[in-house]
């Protein structure tokens, strides 16, 4: 049987009140963490929320999030054989589940308006 | 089900709104300031982040004459060779002779392009006839452009930027462009703005395609955009396919098209599955430099594999394994560490590349001035058709991003001093504003999985060799996605709701794919970028310009003489 990565995802718009939820990804090594969350956006649930903008360039660093604790770039951690937390960034404004609210102040909106 | 509370509504007003933070939107944002306008400056990424700009690995093109004497008109004269006889002249022209002066703000600005004694090194690139390329090294030129960029705004106090911002549809009223109404990712709530001049600055369309060079924001959302603001396109079949883009090994934290700037500095060795150097079978023989155009080396590639000759993953091999190590190592600086951490040695083997989506010549029809065929509707960037006609020039688009910026900025800018009263967009809004707000439809698809389908079918069938067979099965399947897709959006009006997000996308992808296939389906010929395999080869008769408007929800297509 091919390998699979277990990823372990919070979900939810309330720090306070988040649920793990687990979903089991094929795995193909040479792969990005970012790699399976897609994976799991297109088969199984695509309202998981998600940030990112180019994929594989690591240009955009949009795509931060926490990998057991530890601050990563979900397009270059590799994705792993085994069980796998991720979680939002701890330090920052919840958004919803991996997202986090992470443009400089001045760029975000309402406050961009008059 | 639960029934979620409708968001509010938000207001916002303008004298310039430009759309996406790209080179072009943030080139156009410092212009207009400079002329005086307020600008609101909006994407539905982050603010220069999301774009292909900030991607862009090396090359601008430019004649500085740094390197050896240049004149624009040399660098003119190799875009129209290179655009196959459709280049729009006086867009072209405006890039080349303007380029000079943007690239030297730029150098004012703090962009460090490269040096060498001195002076600004230019690289020689397929299809220039001399070095003209500047570059900030080591793949660093997007994120130095972008960064540049992002700092001369600041500068500018009469210049707001905003991300997470989605712009849903233009807003018109008396035939007039009064705006947009956008969707904040953030929040889910829709955002009514009005403006006396609208900049569209959203980059190209190669999310289209399954193995593509750019962002998840390039679903050509801006053609689509102008389209149903009643805006003509143009040139819409030519997708520029990057020839050698990296396929295996699994390369993470670098862009698949990264090889390039190692071929211009290198050479490099393309080999098919024998070993053997193949380009020159397609009339381009490379001993050891870089000299194949895109159009040439994507049918190369393509070819070599259908025959057989491919490698393993389906593409063809590329091969530095002749070039010394410490030349190597002198060339490719900090980026052979993280090749190493992808376990690739180019000393020992060789990687394989395929062609990849990478950039639109088609777009929006504008004039020099920037306009486009509706008052208050401005474009710039690689959402401008026309300029680079059948096949694009290496370091043509940066160079374009910026001129074309500029010059819609400094339109907007005279603009507003023209229109003195703003319209109110109150009655022009409503049904946008009906359609965001609507509630999901019971069992609604995976709109991720939509996505996938849709960029399969453009790749499988409306990829670089194309068939009036494939065209129609691709058309077929982009009216099925059409009827799944229905007219009530996914998702909900939570915050970050993805799903409702991509049901949007998809109502711009699934609109622009069918321009794209549509307008390859009518040329009966083989021109750069789009190559029929039913008529091989080029015909005088159409050395033409193809033009699609949407009429009555209909697209329809015209055929105009090349200018
Ligand atoms: C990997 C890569 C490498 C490249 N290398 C080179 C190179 O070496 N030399 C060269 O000349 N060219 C290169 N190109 C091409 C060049 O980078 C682009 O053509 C150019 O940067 C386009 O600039 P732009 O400002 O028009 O658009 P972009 O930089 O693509 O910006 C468009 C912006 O619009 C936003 N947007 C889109 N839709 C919406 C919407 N509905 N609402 C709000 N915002 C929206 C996007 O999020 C994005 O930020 C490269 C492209 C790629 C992908
Ligand atoms: S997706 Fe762009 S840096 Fe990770």
């Amino acid at each position: 049987m091919s390998e699979i990565a277990t990823l372990k995802i919070w979900r939810g718009d309330d720090k306070k009140a988040g649920l793990w939820e687990t979903h089991e990804v094929p795995f193909e090594r040479g792969q990005s963490v970012l790699d399976g969350l897609r994976w799991i956006r297109a088969n199984r649930d695509p309202s998981l929320a998600i940030r990112f903008s180019c994929i594989n360039a690591n240009a955009c660093k949009e795509c931060m999030m926490e990998l057991d604790g530890t601050t990563i770039y979900a397009c270059t951690a590799r994705l792993e054989p085994r069980v796998m937390s991720l979680s939002p960034l701890s330090n920052k404004q919840l958004v919803r589940d991996l997202v986090t609210e992470i443009a400089p102040p001045g760029e975000r909106w309402p406050l961009a308006r008059k | 089900m639960v029934i979620e509370p409708k968001p509010e509504i938000m207001q916002a007003e303008t004298d310039v709104l430009v759309i996406g933070s790209g080179a072009a939107g943030m080139y156009a944002a410092i212009e207009a300031a400079r002329g005086g306008a307020s600008v609101l400056l909006l994407d539905r990424s982050l603010i220069g982040r999301g774009g292909a700009t900030v991607m862009a690995q090396m090359t601008v093109a430019v004649a500085l004459g740094a390197e050896t004497p240049d004149h624009w008109t040399h660098h003119f004269n190799d875009t129209l060779a290179a655009g196959r006889s459709l280049c729009n002249a006086p867009l072209a022209q405006l890039l080349c002779e303007e380029g000079v002066e943007c690239i030297l703000e730029m150098e004012d600005w703090g962009v460090g392009w490269a040096r060498k004694d001195g002076r600004i090194t230019q690289a020689m690139a397929p299809g220039h006839d001399r070095p003209r390329c500047v570059y900030v090294d080591f793949l660093s030129t997007g994120p130095a452009v972008s960064k540049t960029l992002r700092t001369a705004l600041h500068k500018h106090a009469g210049v707001r930027r905003a991300g997470d911002l989605c712009v849903i549809d233009l807003l018109k009223v008396d035939g007039e462009v009064t705006g947009a109404v956008a969707w904040h990712v953030g929040s889910g709530a829709p955002v009514v703005i009005s403006a006396k001049a609208t900049i569209v600055a959203t980059g190209g369309l190669t999310r289209l395609y399954r193995r593509n060079s750019a962002s998840a924001n390039m679903g050509g959302d801006g053609y689509a955009l102008a389209l149903r603001a009643g805006a003509p396109l143009i040139d819409m079949e030519f997708v520029q396919f990057f020839p050698i883009g990296h396929l295996a090994p699994r390369l993470i934290g670098m862009d698949p098209i990264m090889w390039d700037p190692f071929r211009y500095k290198l050479g490099g060795k393309l080999l098919n599955n024998r070993g053997e150097e193949f380009t020159q079978s397609y009339g381009v023989p490379e001993d050891g430099k870089y000299v194949v155009t895109r159009d040439v080396g994507t049918h190369a590639i393509l070819k070599e594999v259908e025959a057989g000759r491919g490698s393993p993953h389906g593409g063809v091999y590329l091969s530095f394994q002749h070039c010394p190590e410490a030349e190597l190592r002198a060339a490719f600086g900090p980026v052979i560490d993280r090749l190493a951490k992808n376990n690739i040695d180019l000393t020992k083997m060789p990687v394989e590349v395929a062609p990849i989506a990478h950039y639109h010549m088609g777009g929006i029809v504008a004039d020099a001035r920037m306009q486009t065929q509706v008052p208050g509707l401005l474009v710039a960037g690689e959402a401008v058709g026309g300029a680079n006609g059948a096949n694009r020039l290496s370091g043509n688009a940066i160079t374009e991003a910026l001129v074309f910026g500029r010059r819609a900025g400094r339109s907007a800018a005279e603009r507003v001093k023209e229109v003195h009263t703003q319209n109110s967009n109150d009655g022009s809004a409503r049904e946008v504003l009906d359609l965001l707000t609507r509630d999901a439809p019971q069992n609604a698809p995976n709109s991720a999985a939509m996505l996938q389908e849709l960029q399969a079918t453009m790749a499988d069938d409306v990829g670089p060799l194309r068939t009036k067979a494939k065209l129609e099965r691709a058309l077929a399947r982009i009216d099925a996605l059409d009827t799944m897709l229905g007219d009530c959006p996914f998702g909900g009006h939570r915050t970050f709701d993805l799903s409702r997000l991509e049901w949007f996308d998809l109502r711009n992808m699934l609109l622009v794919a069918r321009t794209v296939a549509q307008s390859a389906l009518a040329r009966p010929e083989s021109r750069g970028a789009h190559q029929r395999e039913d008529f091989p080869g080029m015909l005088p008769s159409w050395q033409a310009n193809q033009i699609v408007r949407l009429k009555g929800g209909k697209l329809d297509i015209a055929q105009v003489a090349a200018q």
